[in-house]
């Protein structure tokens, strides 16, 4: 980690204390709900848990001998362990203006559900071993519980200015795994050429479009100006009611469309509503993820 | 006033405001609703969809028009609209108000003087003198006032209860010159009426001011057919009405009260209509008065007098030993004469008696058993009268021989006589005059009317005092004796035509008339009335009410039998005479009295009492305007997409019901089965609504409080409780009431304690609560006490006793001793076990009802302690520190097990043998 000086540490840990507590418990939480065990390969190989015990032949090195099983019998055992392969996952949470939006002043913004569950599967996979990072910040995948933090700072560091989010496919690791988590609400090309490139490293993952049920409805009536979180867009309509129908027709366009897009490059699509829970949303993405391997 | 149609305006110019409406039109129709900022996301999905229609960017036409309404509504509104404004045309002169003056006037009377107070304002106003007459006052010299010397005079003149006699007697008294005349009709034509409008015609302007409610009059109620027969008259017989009609009269207690009620339906067109009014003597005999419901008239009293009491007589014949020989009974002439004007009843004496009758005639019964005897006897000390009439087995008995017999008036010579007989010599004997003092006195005595046999009395010295009609030679014929504050008396011949010809005359009804065994039919005559001083028992005055008549001196005979026929007067005002023997009722309307309509001289000005009301139109334009408005305010909103999806529907609901002026449309009608299913989807707790909110808010503060310790403690999961009424809800699904008493409770009606004593036999469980933690029942001295005893009078309780320590409410969940609320120590009550119950072994209870006890009775003020608001925190503090919260644990312990009892019946008490059951099975 970076030596910073001591005055920026201590904003930053100050920071990081105000933000980070909530959203990592909330997201310890949420994974402490779904029971799992390292991902063992059933046959020995590098890893912590024991295998089983075989009579050493010749090629063993003296050290693999593990005396105190060898000191019962007459022959010489090697302690072997289970074969564990640790993958490298890529989380991407798009931190755009549109996904502070929330049409319940109750509930989630899209950021909030995008954070949390990206936050909660990482959990669940940095405690399955495998190592977690974030794709466009300084947090390359890594494991052990201390990148947990430094994930959950990297997440709630991520503020962009753009209206809408373009998913980054710099940092996926090659063979490893992708988590896309936007409302997918921009430009279409960009998903469709972060994908390709993502797919050429031989990346698979997930897209999980993140939505507000207001997006899905679209409940709005009479004269209407609509504006995009950062205000740059605006369309003005006098009957909001009679859009409602090409609205969502629209939506089921793009939904269909990053449907197509996953499935041609072999990833995951999942549609997923902060008027929801989160906890079928977090079983589903570890699903997807682990289904993949 | 500016007038437009029916309608003036008090300030016109306003409504120039009108013509700035077409400028409004254009203002309005120029701005479109404002359009909402909305931040969404979704907005790239939204670029380049174009509005399928472009026309909401201008207000709609309807919206317009709604906002165009409002404003006009408003604007005529602050025009000052009156309906139907008053015009006045002010005369000149002097003017003269009349008044009938008669009953007829007195069902709107406070109307006609408020009119004739509108008149002398107006006339004071205008400076004209006044003079105010009333017709039913015997004409006098009328001398114009100023209105202000009549304006307090007005307010004491009350109508006369008889109507306008000799009205062209006024003709002679009025003034020289000419004046205006208002005639306050009442609508009737009266003696002489014409010929006074006509003089009042031609001295100046005649103005009739007649109501248009029908006069209504009562005529007095007459017998015939066995029933009391009920006439009225109306005037204008105009459309079809019905007219109750109520009997008044004392109750038992001596009470005035309603006895009975008839209706009386005037077809169309019909001035008459009559009723039979069915009645059961006793009640009938009650009755001093019919009234027309809510007419405050004299005419529509009628007083009743002994025309229509019927007494009641009892009638016990000898042996019935020749059968079919029907005027050869004893009884025949008796019930000839008797049975037109009284109730008969005929039996036994034992028999009879239940049915106390009035008078008790024996037709020659000698011996009696001692038993009745004895009830005869009791019941002549209570005023009764018992008629005998001797006969063959009178004269062939021996009672009354040697000593007098108590129910017989003289004693009596063995065997009797028989005079003018094939066998013996002498022509009958006939009757000699009645003596003064005997009631018969002033009877004729026909000369054919012959006694052939008798019973002869013995010579004692107070024959002559107790005899009061005797034959021409002396010997007695008919004695009487009092006895307690009763009567005896005997008739020394027979009730039949064997012994006398006395039965078949006329004279014998009219001793029974005298004796008051019977009454007269119909109404009294003249000659009835003549030569007797009455004495006004009850006057009325023209609104029907009783007036003090003490004051009054008797009038003579003729006087009265006069005014009994022509009505009325002011010397005679209607009432109730009491004569020497009878009572006769003077009423305002007699049986002929028909109703004229007054038809007035052509060209006379006839105005409605009640004419075309002012009516100001101004507030409810106004608040026209304003719900106009919030229409608009609500359409608004709508259009501009304001309101929120969910409050839409529920929005144009509203809206419907405002256009429509309707409440909420039909929900009630499936309320009964939703409550239905709601009580009896869970155990539902219930209270008994009070009527003091207070009382009540806590009851279910209480009921939710104990519903929550059984959650908490017990499988029983009640929902929220609810109250119940008495009166309209059913109890059926509620296992456990909780009544609450207050001292100002209404008592429940007989239908609804009806219901509660079902309840209460059907499985539930009452919990009464004083809550005065003082002494609940016997000694009765707190207010809630009294209360509960006033409505427990009427439940079907059990007999109590104080909670014993054995009893299965003190283990049916807790072990408890004490019964505590917020207060400790008041006794609390349940269904006593009965007496042999500690024959069985160690189970002190019934197994009545499950073993529930029907009723729980305490003050302890349970609720109190229970009652939790809506955190879950205790509403009312118990006692204080720990010992309090102790004791409010027991009271919720008390609840549990309250509620268990009601639950599970007498399980508890059965379980608490389980051990001594499995000891038994042991051996």
């Amino acid at each position: 980690m970076t030596q910073l000086p001591a005055p920026s540490m201590r904003e930053a840990a100050e920071t990081l204390g105000q933000s980070l507590p909530p959203l990592l418990a909330e997201a310890e939480l949420l994974a402490s709900t779904i029971m799992l065990g390292e991902h063992g390969r059933r046959r020995a190989g590098q890893g912590d848990e024991f295998w089983q015990y075989r009579p050493a032949h010749a090629g063993d090195a003296t050290r693999m001998i593990d005396w105190r099983r060898s000191a019962r019998s007459d022959a010489t055992f090697v302690r072997e362990r289970e074969w564990q392969a640790a993958q490298s996952v890529t989380l991407w949470v798009d931190g755009a203006r549109a996904m502070a939006f929330r049409s319940d002043r109750a509930g989630a913004t899209k950021g909030e559900r995008a954070r949390l569950l990206a936050l909660a599967v990482a959990v669940l996979l940095l405690r399955g071993g495998e190592r977690v990072g974030i794709s466009g910040s300084d947090t390359p995948p890594r494991s052990g519980k201390a990148q947990l933090l430094a994930l959950a700072d990297a997440l709630s560091r991520s503020d962009m200015t753009a209206e809408y989010g373009a998913a980054d496919a710099d940092g996926i690791a090659s063979h490893g795994r992708a988590v896309l988590l936007s409302d997918f609400l921009g430009h279409i090309e960009g998903v469709d050429e972060a994908l390709a490139r993502a797919s050429d490293r031989g990346a698979r993952g997930v897209l999980m479009q993140i939505l507000d049920p207001a997006e899905e409805d679209f409940p709005f009536d009479g004269r209407t100006i609509f504006e995009s979180m950062g205000g740059t867009i605006s369309h003005e309509t006098l009957r909001a009611g009679d859009l409602r129908a090409r609205y969502l027709e629209r939506l089921a366009e793009r939904k269909d469309r990053l449907q197509s897009l996953a499935r041609a490059v072999g990833w995951h699509f999942h549609c997923h509503h902060t008027g929801d829970a989160a906890l079928p949303a977090l079983l589903w993405l570890y699903r997807a993820l682990e289904g993949g391997r | 006033m500016w007038m437009l149609g029916p309608v003036g305006f008090t300030a016109p110019l306003l409504l120039l405001g009108l013509s700035a409406l077409p400028l409004l039109w254009f203002l309005l129709r120029a701005v479109p609703p404002a359009p909402i900022r909305r931040r969404f996301p979704g907005v790239a999905l939204l670029l380049g969809l174009r509005d399928e229609e472009a026309e909401t960017d201008r207000t709609p036409w309807w919206l317009l028009l709604l906002r165009m309404a409002a404003l006009a509504a408003a604007i005529i509104a602050f025009a000052g609209p009156v309906l139907h404004p008053e015009k006045r045309d002010p005369g000149k002169g002097p003017l003269l108000i009349v008044f009938d003056g008669g009953w007829a006037d007195a069902r709107d009377w406070p109307r006609r003087i408020d009119r004739a107070a509108l008149l002398l304002e107006e006339a004071a106003r205008a400076g004209r003198t006044v003079a105010v007459i009333r017709l039913t006052d015997p004409p006098s010299d009328i001398d114009f006032q100023t209105a202000d010397a009549w304006a307090g005079r007005l307010g004491a003149l009350s109508p006369q209860p008889w109507v306008p006699q000799e009205t062209e007697a006024w003709v002679a008294k009025l003034p020289e010159g000419g004046f205006d005349t208002f005639w306050l009709s009442d609508g009737l034509d009266h003696a002489g009426r014409s010929e006074l409008a006509a003089a009042l015609g031609k001295r100046g302007a005649l103005t009739i001011f007649a109501s248009t409610r029908p006069v209504l009059a009562l005529h007095p109620a007459s017998f015939a057919d066995g029933a009391v027969q009920l006439a009225a008259s109306r005037q204008p017989a105009s459309d079809p009405v019905e007219v109750e009609v109520i009997a008044r009269g004392p109750d038992p207690a001596g009470i005035d009260r309603e006895l009975a009620r008839a209706t009386l339906s005037f077809g169309l067109g019909a001035g008459r209509a009559e009723a039979a009014l069915a009645l059961p003597p006793e009640l009938r005999n009650r009755i001093n008065r019919f009234e027309i419901a809510g007419l405050r008239s004299a005419g529509a009293v009628s007083l009743t007098d002994d025309s229509l009491k019927r007494r009641k007589i009892a009638l016990t014949g000898g042996r019935e030993d020749r059968e079919g020989l029907r005027l050869l009974s004893p009884t025949h002439y008796i019930r000839q004469a008797v049975q037109p004007v009284a109730d008969l009843v005929e039996g036994g004496v034992s028999d009879v008696l239940l049915a106390n009758p009035d008078v008790i005639i024996l037709a020659d019964v000698a011996k009696l058993t001692q038993t009745e005897e004895d009830e005869l006897l009791d019941w002549l000390d209570d005023g009764g009268m018992l008629l005998r009439f001797a006969g063959p087995g009178l004269a062939a008995s021996d009672i009354a021989r040697s000593a007098e017999d108590p129910l017989l008036p003289v004693r009596l010579r063995e065997g009797g006589r028989s005079v003018g007989g094939a066998m013996s010599w002498g022509e009958p004997k006939t009757l000699a005059p009645f003596p003064e003092t005997s009631p018969f006195h002033g009877l004729a005595v026909p000369s054919d009317v012959t006694v052939s046999s008798q019973v002869l009395a013995q010579p004692d010295p107070d024959l002559a005092q107790r005899t009061i009609a005797a034959l021409a030679d002396g010997t007695p014929l008919v004695t009487r004796k009092a006895v307690g504050q009763g009567q005896v008396v005997l008739f020394h011949v027979t009730a039949n035509a064997e012994w006398s010809t006395l039965p078949l005359s006329g004279l014998f009804v009219q001793m029974l008339e005298r004796l008051a065994v019977s009454t007269r039919p119909a109404a009294a005559g003249a000659t009835d009335l003549a030569g007797q001083t009455w004495v006004a028992e009850v006057l009325l005055d023209a609104f029907g009410q009783k007036t003090d008549a003490d004051a009054k001196a008797g009038v003579d005979g003729a006087a009265l039998a006069k005014a009994i026929a022509a009505g009325p007067d002011a010397g005679l005002r209607p009432g109730l005479y009491a004569g020497a023997d009878r009572r006769v009722a003077l009423n305002a309307v007699g049986p002929d009295t028909t109703l004229s309509p007054a038809a007035w001289p052509a060209g006379t000005v006839i105005e409605g009492l009640e004419g075309a009301r002012e009516q100001a139109l101004g507030g409810s334009l106004l608040s026209a305007a304003l719900a106009m408005l919030l229409v608009d305010i609500l359409a608004a909103m709508a259009l501009s997409g304001r309101m929120p999806r969910l409050a839409r529907s529920a929005a144009s609901a509203m809206l419907v019901a405002l256009c429509l002026g309707l409440p909420e449309p039909a929900r009630a009608q499936d309320g009964a089965d939703a409550t239905a299913i709601r009580a009896t989807e869970a155990v539902v707790l219930a209270h008994v609504l009070t009527g003091d909110a207070t009382l009540d808010r806590i009851a279910e503060a209480g009921l939710t409080g104990l519903g929550e310790r059984l959650w908490e403690r017990t499988s029983v999961e009640p929902d929220p409780p609810v109250g119940v009424d008495v009166e309209t809800d059913e109890l059926a699904f509620y296992p456990f009431l909780y009544w609450p008493v207050s001292a100002s409770q209404p008592l429940p009606s007989a239908k609804a304690y009806a219901k509660l004593n079902t309840y209460l036999r059907t499985g539930g469980m009452i919990l009464f609560d004083t809550r005065d933690a003082d002494v609940t029942l016997g000694g009765g001295t707190s207010p809630e006490g009294a209360a509960l005893q006033r409505i427990a009078a009427g439940l079907d309780i059990p007999p109590l006793e104080p909670l014993p320590k054995d009893h299965v409410l003190t283990r049916t969940f807790y072990l408890l001793q004490t019964f505590p609320g917020r207060y400790d120590g008041a006794t609390v009550w349940v269904e006593a076990a009965p007496p042999d119950a500690e024959q069985v072994e160690g189970m002190p209870f019934r197994n009545l009802n499950d073993g529930v006890t029907p009723v729980v009775i305490g003050g302890n003020d349970w609720a109190g302690a229970w009652a939790v608001d809506e955190m879950g925190v205790a509403m009312f503090p118990v006692g204080r520190g720990f010992a309090g919260e102790r004791q409010r644990e027991l009271a919720n312990r008390f609840g549990i097990n309250l509620i268990m009892h009601v639950l599970t019946g007498n399980y508890k008490s059965d379980q608490v043998h389980v051990p001594a059951l499995l000891e038994r099975l042991g051996q």
